[in-house]
Protein backbone atom coordinates (compact mmCIF):
# COMPACT_ATOMS: atom_id res chain seq x y z
CA UNK A 1 0.00 0.00 0.00
CA UNK A 2 2.73 2.43 1.01
CA UNK A 3 4.89 1.42 -1.94
CA UNK A 4 2.30 2.29 -4.60
CA UNK A 5 1.78 5.86 -3.38
CA UNK A 6 3.58 7.32 -6.40
CA UNK A 7 0.81 6.15 -8.75
CA UNK A 8 -2.01 7.93 -6.94
CA UNK A 9 -3.19 11.47 -7.62
CA UNK A 10 -4.15 12.13 -3.99
CA UNK A 11 -0.58 11.72 -2.74
CA UNK A 12 0.67 14.57 -4.87
CA UNK A 13 -2.34 16.79 -4.12
CA UNK A 14 -1.81 16.35 -0.37
CA UNK A 15 1.94 17.06 -0.69
CA UNK A 16 1.06 20.24 -2.59
CA UNK A 17 -1.47 21.23 0.07
CA UNK A 18 1.09 20.65 2.85
CA UNK A 19 3.73 22.72 1.03
CA UNK A 20 1.18 25.51 0.54
CA UNK A 21 0.27 25.33 4.23
CA UNK A 22 3.92 25.54 5.26
CA UNK A 23 4.26 28.59 3.02
CA UNK A 24 1.31 30.36 4.67
CA UNK A 25 2.69 29.34 8.09
CA UNK A 26 6.07 30.88 7.33
CA UNK A 27 4.48 33.96 5.77
CA UNK A 28 2.58 34.74 8.97
CA UNK A 29 5.36 33.73 11.35
CA UNK A 30 8.47 35.31 9.86
CA UNK A 31 9.32 38.81 11.09
CA UNK A 32 11.79 39.60 8.30
CA UNK A 33 11.30 40.29 4.61
CA UNK A 34 13.72 37.60 3.40
CA UNK A 35 12.01 34.97 5.57
CA UNK A 36 8.68 35.92 4.02
CA UNK A 37 10.22 35.63 0.55
CA UNK A 38 11.37 32.07 1.36
CA UNK A 39 7.81 31.25 2.47
CA UNK A 40 6.42 32.66 -0.80
CA UNK A 41 8.74 30.32 -2.72
CA UNK A 42 7.23 27.41 -0.78
CA UNK A 43 3.71 28.55 -1.74
CA UNK A 44 4.66 28.72 -5.44
CA UNK A 45 6.24 25.29 -5.25
CA UNK A 46 3.07 23.81 -3.74
CA UNK A 47 1.08 25.27 -6.64
CA UNK A 48 3.56 23.79 -9.13
CA UNK A 49 3.27 20.32 -7.58
CA UNK A 50 -0.51 20.51 -7.98
CA UNK A 51 -0.22 21.56 -11.63
CA UNK A 52 2.20 18.74 -12.39
CA UNK A 53 -0.01 16.16 -10.64
CA UNK A 54 -3.11 17.19 -12.60
CA UNK A 55 -0.99 17.23 -15.75
CA UNK A 56 0.15 13.66 -15.19
CA UNK A 57 -3.15 12.12 -14.19
CA UNK A 58 -6.02 14.20 -15.59
CA UNK A 59 -4.94 16.34 -18.54
CA UNK A 60 -5.77 15.23 -22.09
CA UNK A 61 -2.70 17.14 -23.31
CA UNK A 62 0.19 16.38 -20.92
CA UNK A 63 2.39 19.23 -22.11
CA UNK A 64 0.16 22.00 -20.70
CA UNK A 65 0.97 21.45 -17.03
CA UNK A 66 4.69 21.19 -17.69
CA UNK A 67 4.64 24.47 -19.62
CA UNK A 68 2.65 26.19 -16.85
CA UNK A 69 5.18 24.91 -14.32
CA UNK A 70 8.04 26.30 -16.41
CA UNK A 71 6.26 29.68 -16.51
CA UNK A 72 5.73 29.57 -12.74
CA UNK A 73 9.49 28.99 -12.37
CA UNK A 74 10.26 31.99 -14.58
CA UNK A 75 7.81 34.19 -12.64
CA UNK A 76 9.31 32.99 -9.35
CA UNK A 77 12.82 33.81 -10.52
CA UNK A 78 11.75 37.32 -11.64
CA UNK A 79 9.87 37.84 -8.37
CA UNK A 80 12.88 36.73 -6.31
CA UNK A 81 15.23 39.08 -8.20
CA UNK A 82 12.90 42.10 -7.87
CA UNK A 83 12.01 41.53 -4.23
CA UNK A 84 15.62 40.93 -3.21
CA UNK A 85 16.70 44.20 -4.78
CA UNK A 86 13.81 45.91 -2.94
CA UNK A 87 15.10 44.27 0.26
CA UNK A 88 18.60 45.59 -0.40
CA UNK A 89 17.23 49.09 -1.07
CA UNK A 90 15.12 48.96 2.13
CA UNK A 91 18.13 47.76 4.11
CA UNK A 92 20.20 50.66 2.83
CA UNK A 93 17.61 53.21 3.93
CA UNK A 94 16.45 51.72 7.23
CA UNK A 95 19.42 49.51 8.26
CA UNK A 96 16.86 46.78 8.96
CA UNK A 97 14.74 44.24 7.07
CA UNK A 98 12.16 43.71 9.82
CA UNK A 99 8.57 44.18 8.69
CA UNK A 100 7.82 46.02 11.95
CA UNK A 101 10.37 48.73 11.24
CA UNK A 102 8.93 49.86 7.90
CA UNK A 103 6.48 52.38 9.36
CA UNK A 104 7.51 55.67 7.77
CA UNK A 105 4.10 56.20 6.11
CA UNK A 106 2.19 55.49 9.34
CA UNK A 107 0.31 58.56 10.59
CA UNK B 1 -1.30 -5.40 -6.31
CA UNK B 2 1.32 -4.97 -3.55
CA UNK B 3 4.82 -5.16 -5.03
CA UNK B 4 7.46 -6.83 -2.89
CA UNK B 5 10.09 -4.60 -1.34
CA UNK B 6 12.94 -5.81 -3.53
CA UNK B 7 11.21 -5.69 -6.91
CA UNK B 8 11.92 -2.60 -9.06
CA UNK B 9 8.46 -1.17 -8.28
CA UNK B 10 9.01 -1.69 -4.57
CA UNK B 11 12.38 0.06 -4.63
CA UNK B 12 10.85 2.93 -6.60
CA UNK B 13 8.17 3.16 -3.91
CA UNK B 14 10.83 3.34 -1.19
CA UNK B 15 12.65 6.10 -3.09
CA UNK B 16 9.35 7.95 -3.44
CA UNK B 17 8.77 7.77 0.33
CA UNK B 18 12.30 9.09 0.92
CA UNK B 19 11.61 11.97 -1.48
CA UNK B 20 8.40 12.86 0.39
CA UNK B 21 10.42 12.85 3.61
CA UNK B 22 13.11 15.09 2.10
CA UNK B 23 10.48 17.55 0.87
CA UNK B 24 8.69 17.74 4.22
CA UNK B 25 11.91 18.02 6.26
CA UNK B 26 13.12 20.76 3.93
CA UNK B 27 9.85 22.66 4.32
CA UNK B 28 10.05 22.35 8.13
CA UNK B 29 13.66 23.60 8.16
CA UNK B 30 12.75 26.45 5.81
CA UNK B 31 9.97 27.74 8.05
CA UNK B 32 10.97 26.86 11.61
CA UNK B 33 14.66 27.75 12.06
CA UNK B 34 15.71 31.04 13.61
CA UNK B 35 18.69 31.86 11.39
CA UNK B 36 17.83 32.77 7.81
CA UNK B 37 20.84 31.05 6.26
CA UNK B 38 19.63 27.70 7.66
CA UNK B 39 16.19 28.50 6.37
CA UNK B 40 17.45 29.01 2.82
CA UNK B 41 19.39 25.73 3.02
CA UNK B 42 16.15 24.02 4.05
CA UNK B 43 14.47 25.61 1.05
CA UNK B 44 17.13 24.10 -1.23
CA UNK B 45 16.61 20.65 0.34
CA UNK B 46 12.85 21.00 -0.13
CA UNK B 47 13.32 21.88 -3.82
CA UNK B 48 15.53 18.83 -4.36
CA UNK B 49 12.68 16.70 -2.99
CA UNK B 50 10.15 18.45 -5.22
CA UNK B 51 12.39 17.82 -8.24
CA UNK B 52 12.32 14.12 -7.38
CA UNK B 53 8.52 14.24 -7.23
CA UNK B 54 8.49 15.79 -10.73
CA UNK B 55 10.65 12.91 -11.91
CA UNK B 56 8.03 10.49 -10.62
CA UNK B 57 5.38 12.52 -12.50
CA UNK B 58 6.94 11.56 -15.86
CA UNK B 59 8.73 14.82 -16.56
CA UNK B 60 12.50 14.65 -16.07
CA UNK B 61 12.88 17.92 -17.99
CA UNK B 62 10.87 19.91 -15.45
CA UNK B 63 12.74 18.12 -12.64
CA UNK B 64 16.05 19.26 -14.11
CA UNK B 65 14.73 22.81 -14.55
CA UNK B 66 13.61 22.80 -10.92
CA UNK B 67 17.14 21.89 -9.82
CA UNK B 68 18.71 24.41 -12.18
CA UNK B 69 16.45 27.40 -11.51
CA UNK B 70 15.32 26.98 -7.91
CA UNK B 71 18.28 25.27 -6.27
CA UNK B 72 20.91 26.77 -8.54
CA UNK B 73 19.64 30.31 -8.98
CA UNK B 74 16.87 31.35 -6.58
CA UNK B 75 18.38 29.85 -3.41
CA UNK B 76 21.84 31.23 -4.22
CA UNK B 77 20.36 34.69 -4.86
CA UNK B 78 18.53 34.60 -1.53
CA UNK B 79 21.76 33.51 0.19
CA UNK B 80 23.54 36.53 -1.33
CA UNK B 81 20.78 38.85 -0.12
CA UNK B 82 21.04 37.38 3.40
CA UNK B 83 24.78 38.06 3.38
CA UNK B 84 24.23 41.64 2.18
CA UNK B 85 21.47 42.45 4.67
CA UNK B 86 22.00 40.28 7.72
CA UNK B 87 19.08 40.83 10.08
CA UNK B 88 19.63 41.48 13.77
CA UNK B 89 19.59 37.99 15.27
CA UNK B 90 18.75 38.89 18.87
CA UNK B 91 15.86 41.11 17.84
CA UNK B 92 14.62 38.44 15.44
CA UNK B 93 14.68 35.75 18.14
CA UNK B 94 12.75 37.97 20.52
CA UNK B 95 10.02 38.69 17.99
CA UNK B 96 9.61 35.10 16.81
CA UNK B 97 8.17 33.87 20.11
CA UNK B 98 4.68 34.65 21.36
CA UNK B 99 1.33 34.90 19.71
CA UNK B 100 2.40 34.99 16.06
CA UNK B 101 3.69 31.40 16.14
CA UNK B 102 0.32 30.04 17.25
CA UNK B 103 -1.58 32.25 14.83
CA UNK B 104 0.70 31.14 11.99
CA UNK B 105 0.22 27.47 12.87
CA UNK B 106 -3.56 27.92 12.88
CA UNK B 107 -3.54 29.74 9.50
CA UNK B 108 -1.21 27.28 7.80
CA UNK B 109 -2.96 24.25 9.25
CA UNK B 110 -6.39 25.53 8.21
CA UNK B 111 -5.31 26.29 4.64
CA UNK B 112 -3.50 22.97 4.35
CA UNK B 113 -6.43 21.00 5.78
CA UNK B 114 -8.96 22.72 3.52
CA UNK B 115 -6.90 22.06 0.38
CA UNK B 116 -6.23 18.45 1.36
CA UNK B 117 -9.91 17.86 2.17
CA UNK B 118 -10.97 19.31 -1.18
CA UNK B 119 -8.36 17.19 -2.99
CA UNK B 120 -9.35 13.91 -1.34
CA UNK B 121 -13.10 14.43 -1.67
CA UNK B 122 -13.10 15.86 -5.19
CA UNK B 123 -14.44 13.85 -8.12
CA UNK B 124 -11.56 13.79 -10.58
CA UNK B 125 -12.32 12.54 -14.09
CA UNK B 126 -9.54 10.73 -15.90
CA UNK B 127 -9.28 11.82 -19.55
CA UNK B 128 -10.65 9.53 -22.23
CA UNK B 129 -7.65 9.91 -24.50
CA UNK B 130 -4.31 11.67 -24.38
CA UNK B 131 -3.37 13.55 -27.52
CA UNK B 132 0.39 13.12 -26.99
CA UNK B 133 2.85 11.61 -24.54
CA UNK B 134 4.07 14.83 -22.89
CA UNK B 135 7.66 14.27 -24.00
CA UNK B 136 10.29 16.97 -24.29
CA UNK B 137 9.80 17.07 -28.07
CA UNK B 138 6.09 17.79 -27.61
CA UNK B 139 6.83 20.50 -25.01
CA UNK B 140 9.19 22.20 -27.44
CA UNK B 141 6.68 21.99 -30.29
CA UNK B 142 3.84 23.50 -28.28
CA UNK B 143 6.11 26.20 -26.77
CA UNK B 144 6.91 27.38 -30.29
CA UNK B 145 3.42 27.04 -31.78
CA UNK B 146 0.48 27.20 -29.37
CA UNK B 147 2.22 29.08 -26.54
CA UNK B 148 4.66 31.20 -28.52
CA UNK B 149 3.00 34.46 -27.44
CA UNK B 150 3.27 33.53 -23.75
CA UNK B 151 6.86 32.45 -24.33
CA UNK B 152 7.73 35.89 -25.75
CA UNK B 153 5.85 37.68 -22.96
CA UNK B 154 7.73 35.76 -20.29
CA UNK B 155 11.03 36.83 -21.78
CA UNK B 156 9.86 40.48 -21.69
CA UNK B 157 8.88 39.98 -18.03
CA UNK B 158 12.34 38.60 -17.27
CA UNK B 159 14.01 41.50 -19.08
CA UNK B 160 11.89 44.00 -17.14
CA UNK B 161 12.80 42.19 -13.90
CA UNK B 162 16.52 42.37 -14.69
CA UNK B 163 16.41 46.09 -15.55
CA UNK B 164 14.15 46.85 -12.58
CA UNK B 165 16.32 45.04 -10.07
CA UNK B 166 19.48 46.70 -11.34
CA UNK B 167 17.81 50.12 -11.18
CA UNK B 168 16.39 49.49 -7.69
CA UNK B 169 19.62 48.16 -6.24
CA UNK B 170 21.61 51.02 -7.78
CA UNK B 171 19.35 53.88 -6.73
CA UNK B 172 20.55 54.12 -3.14
CA UNK B 173 24.26 53.97 -3.93
CA UNK B 174 24.69 57.53 -5.09
CA UNK B 175 24.73 59.06 -1.60
CA UNK B 176 27.51 56.88 -0.23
Amino acid sequence: MMLTLSTQLNTYLIIGAILFGFGIFGLVRRPSLIGMLIAVELVLSGASVNFMAFNRFLAPDPTVGQIITLFIMAIAAAEAAISLSIVIAVYRNYKSIEVEDLVELKG
Amino acid sequence: MNPSLFSPEGLAGVIFLILIGVTMIGAIIATCTKRLIRSVSGLAVCFVGVAGLYYFLNSPFVAMMELLIYVGAVCVTIAFAIMLAEPDEAKLARKMSGLSGGLAAVCGGAVSFALGYAAVNGQWMAPATQVNDGSLKMIGASLLTKYSMVFELISIVLLAAIIGSVALARAGRRGN
